[in-house]
């Protein structure tokens, strides 16, 4: 293995910055990371290898021409969910129905990710159109966790949390709906961020559940994922749900200093009830006394209405689903079902050939849930639950300033082992979806391992306070050393 | 089998939805270009294409011109609306949904007064919403039978507002007049050009017949996307009648959706009420409600230019014009404005401008209307006009030329002067060469010259006539006349008062 692809990218920036280390040597050693351990652990749907190299050379000229301004991520390969469009790269959501389609245009993170010198090394394989809690809803093929190629990396942001850990790309981007960043994150012992509702653009990232979604970073260390995410933060007026003070959030610098006195941590009571495996229960109750050993005040909160919070979530995200997924209608781009024979015809062959089960599954309740008669018996009241669920929060955050939860309730499971039972893999997200329905940030960090598989910390904060979840995570970080494990992979 | 319905007349009930295209230079949600007669296809992008990824943002001119149309229609503004997703398939819906206001419109409760038959009306608006307008298709061959379908995109995203009327409209007589002043409202406040014919301007008709005197409403069917008043009137005359008859025949209309085949002058079934389309409808994710402050709607508020009704009701007080006179110049405002310049240009104050508005009615409006042109597509100015009407006032043309020069000048663009030096239509005042054409009148009919003997007056009325059909018209009347009784006078001795 090469030491160069176990850098933060911090680090990879500083040391290309300084001429330590070439734009072009990084990228070759991570596509010959990639080459080494990718059949193993298929993380990627495309690896963008030509244009990273052409990338890194100009990046090189640029450097020694007058090496100003070539930008903090400038030398980091990022790897990034096929659910955000790439300008002249396919972009497939993990689904058959957008084969063939070139976007001519880039999501405003990928913008921001070039003018901050990063290198886009690949397009990483997800749940078809985010739906999915382990990338074996992939249109293509599933995923491995690179801790154990028997299970799953978590989902649907499974490809960009096995490339991290895999040591494939030195950070990635994301997209959580529900838990989509954080509970692969937590599967595959790496840092995740979903951002507050409105910090990060939506333009450019393929719609899900709208309301619901967000691009956030994932890496190895919580440095790391401030720094991606001060890169991606920002007001975009391409996106109307874009926060205008979305510019301040980015503000982290970690320092030497762990402590967190004054720090006032919830523990919601709800998140230790049945379901939780032991093992990780045990993990997260002692990384919540590690908070206390640095310093912070911890004590029990309630959030009685988090219990509908899935129920909610499986009516309003499908609800969205099903109208954003109507435009795949073959008219335009991507996959049109051959010897159809009329529209209609043409519409539902299209339809039936490109979509995988669980997206039509979601179309279909997300259909019924909308449709005359029965929104106010679904849409309508779980948006209400919704609107419980967010004074829930507002209420513990009269209280303390962050919610320490699990992020999953078990580790990573088999593959194949959920596929069969729908509900029983929604409840993988059971503690990251209250986050997305209440637009707040979160983020999961590694806080220890059962059975040699990784436990994630799920930190919740206030609307537009990551710069203290950083700053709680980094000070756990420091001080543990759950962060530093890398998964056995044969390189 | 004899129901009370045969034995009563019926009343018609219709209520109207309009879509007017607002004319910003950009569409509702993005950039490109709303320009009309462009190529198939050339004035799109990812946005109005609803590629992957894509988001809406508001362009502020669109609503802008929706409060200020709304505003005009006498609305309330809402101070905070919101827009929602509306759900259907079509090869021209390119997000699947067309984001349009649903339950949180823009604008509400609002109304305008029509005249129809010297009796004025006072039709409500119940809501003006904002929304993106589709694409279209364009059929090789029949819609049927045509072996490919092709979609123009450059129409998806441009902003329309959509004005729903109560039920208010009595008659096709109505529905015509609600059509025309909405259509100058919208050309007032310059938020449209409304042009009816390029689809800027499209109705759907909801019709339902009930027995006079009844206040329930009867079931109503609608006729979708009528493109012009003669149409809409067609249609609503047709359904109403077609209504009428179902039920006088003891049957029942059915709640349905209908479709004016224009060649034939018919109404068709498109879809019942059990095919009736689910819209889903639910709040768009991707845009934030509206909301507006009082001073932002004072300011829009502020800017509303005159509109028809005030206009005409100032050149009954500042004119002395009839309102019924003042009502036909004010609804085009083209025409309006040409009268007001024309009057400022003229400056003979009130008498000037009955003067002109008679021009205005009878010739330029009746020319424009023969013609099927606007205003705006002739070379005529105020000037041309006022510079006519001074030659009148000289005596160096008759009225009657007049009319003959002001068809020209429409026609050419020359100045009145002009047109009358090469045509040689200076007034004929020479009363020498009147009184020997009165004599050659005179002498070629006998027998009126033999009434004029017994005492009949008008005969003389006849001989001037043939004065002036034999100068051309060209003959100064008051001259003529003169001329001719003392010819006449002359010859038979007698004088007829």
């Amino acid at each position: 293995m090469s030491a160069t692809t176990r850098l933060s990218a911090a680090r990879l920036n500083r040391l290309f910055l300084a001429g330590e280390l070439s734009a072009t040597e990084i990228v070759d050693a991570f596509l010959s990371r990639i080459g080494q351990v990718e059949p193993q652990v298929r993380a990627f749907i495309t690896v963008t290898a030509a244009e990273a190299r052409e990338r890194a050379q100009r990046l090189d000229s640029r450097r020694k021409a007058d090496g100003r301004d070539l930008g903090p991520l400038a030398g980091v390969p990022v790897a990034v969910k096929d659910n955000i469009v790439t300008q002249g790269i396919p972009t497939t959501c993990g689904s058959r129905i957008l084969e063939g389609f070139v976007p001519p245009y880039d999501a405003t993170v990928i913008s921001r990710l070039q003018g901050a010198g990063a290198i886009l090394i690949g397009k990483t394989n997800m749940d078809e159109f985010a739906m999915g809690s382990s990338t074996e809803n992939s249109g293509f093929f599933p995923t491995r966790n690179p801790w154990d190629l028997e299970r799953v990396p978590g989902g649907s942001s499974g490809g960009s949390a096995a490339a991290v850990a895999a040591d494939e790309c030195a950070v990635a981007l994301g997209s959580d709906t529900g838990g989509s960043i954080r509970q692969p994150a937590a599967f595959c012992g790496v840092v995740g961020l979903k951002p507050t509702y409105g910090a990060v653009s939506r333009f450019g990232l393929v719609a899900f559940a709208s309301s619901l979604d967000q691009i956030g970073p994932i890496a190895h260390d919580v440095a790391d994922a401030a720094l991606l995410f001060s890169v991606i933060a920002g007001h975009d007026r391409r996106d109307s749900t874009s926060a205008p003070n979305a510019d301040r959030v980015a503000q982290f610098q970690p320092g030497p200093d762990t402590s967190l006195a004054g720090v006032r941590v919830g523990v919601p009571r709800e998140f230790f009830a049945a379901g939780l495996d032991d093992g990780v229960r045990r993990a997260v109750e002692a990384a919540i006394q590690h908070l206390g050993s640095l310093g912070a005040e911890v004590r029990e909160v309630s959030l009685p209405h988090v219990e509908y919070a899935l129920d909610a979530y499986y009516v309003i995200a499908p609800a969205e689903a099903s109208s954003n997924l109507a435009r795949y209608d073959g008219v335009r781009y991507g996959y049109r079902s051959p010897g159809a024979e009329s529209l209609l015809d043409m519409y539902l062959r299209t339809r039936r050939d490109g979509f995988g089960p669980e997206v039509k599954r979601r179309i279909m309740i997300g259909t019924y849930a909308l449709s005359a008669g029965y929104y106010d018996a679904y849409y309508k009241k779980a948006q209400q639950v919704r609107t419980l669920v967010v004074r829930d929060f507002q209420q513990a955050f009269a209280e303390v300033d962050v919610l320490a939860t699990p992020t999953t309730p078990t580790p990573a499971f088999r593959i194949g082992e959920k596929t069969d039972d729908p509900l029983a893999m929604y409840l993988a997200d059971v503690y990251t979806i209250p986050v997305n329905l209440a637009g707040l940030p979160a983020l999961s960090l590694p806080c220890g391992r059962v059975d040699g598989l990784p436990v994630g910390l799920q930190l919740i904060g206030r609307h537009f306070e990551e710069p203290l979840l950083f700053r709680v995570a980094h000070a756990f970080e420091k001080t543990t050393t759950h962060g530093q494990a890398r998964p056995p992979l044969d390189g | 089998m004899h129901t009370a319905a045969q034995e009563l007349e019926f009343e018609t009930v219709v209520g109207l939805e309009v879509h007017v295209e607002l004319g910003t230079r950009s569409k509702i949600f993005c950039g490109c270009s709303t320009a009309p007669g462009a190529e198939p296809n050339t004035q799109t992008c990812p946005v109005c294409l609803g590629y992957p990824g894509v988001l809406p943002v508001l362009n502020e001119q669109a609503l802008a011109y929706a409060i200020r149309a709304a505003l005009a229609l006498n609305c309330e503004i809402a101070r905070f609306s919101k827009f929602d997703r509306k759900q259907y398939f079509y090869p021209d819906l390119p997000k699947g949904y067309q984001i349009s206001q649903y339950d949180q419109p823009l604008a509400h409760s609002g109304w305008v007064e029509i005249e129809v038959g010297g009796e004025t009306r006072r039709i409500g608006i119940v809501r003006v919403h904002l929304e993106e307008d589709a694409g279209k298709l364009l059929h090789a061959g029949g819609v049927v039978d045509s072996g490919a379908s092709y979609v123009d995109f450059n129409r998806c995203g441009v902003p329309l507002i959509e004005i729903v009327s109560a039920p208010d409209i009595r008659s096709p007589e109505e529905a015509r007049a609600y059509l025309e002043k909405l259509r100058a409202i919208m050309i007032y406040t310059g938020v449209s050009e409304a042009r009816l014919e390029m689809g800027q301007m499209r109705a759907d008709v909801n019709i339902s017949v009930r027995p006079v005197g009844s206040t329930a409403f009867g079931t109503r069917t609608e006729l979708k996307n009528l493109s012009s008043f003669r149409a809409v009137m067609r249609g609503i005359e047709y359904e109403a009648r077609r209504q009428w008859e179902v039920i006088r025949a003891g049957g029942e209309v059915v709640q349905e959706t209908r479709h004016f085949d224009e060649e034939r002058g018919i109404t068709l079934s498109l879809r019942g009420k059990e095919e009736a389309h689910d819209y889903r409808y639910f709040p768009e994710p991707d845009l934030p409600p509206v909301v507006l402050t009082d001073e932002q709607i004072e300011k829009i508020r502020a800017g509303l230019p005159e509109l028809p009704d005030a206009r005409k009701a100032r050149y009954v007080t500042e004119y002395g014009l009839s309102a019924y006179d003042a009502g036909l110049i004010v609804r085009d405002k083209a025409v309006a404005d040409f009268f007001e310049e024309s009057v400022r240009q003229y400056a003979k104050g009130p008498a000037g401008a009955k003067t002109l508005a008679n021009w205005v009615i009878n010739e330029l409006q009746r020319i424009l209307a023969d013609r099927g042109l606007e205003l705006g597509q002739t070379p005529l100015t105020p000037a041309h006009l006022v510079g006519m009407l001074k030659l009148i006032d000289e005596g160096t043309i008759s009225g009657k030329i007049g009319k003959e020069v002001f068809e020209a000048m429409v026609e050419t663009g020359q100045e009145a002067a002009a047109i009358v030096k090469e045509r040689g239509l200076v007034q004929v005042t020479d009363e020498a060469e009147l009184a020997a054409i009165a004599r050659q009148v005179i002498e070629a009919n006998p027998k009126v010259v033999e009434d004029w003997r017994k005492g009949k007056a008008a005969a003389a009325q006849f001989l001037v006539g043939q004065v002036m059909k034999a100068t051309r018209g060209r003959a100064n009347p008051q001259l003529a006349g003169r001329l001719v009784r003392a010819a006449l006078a002359e010859v038979t001795g007698v004088t007829n008062e």
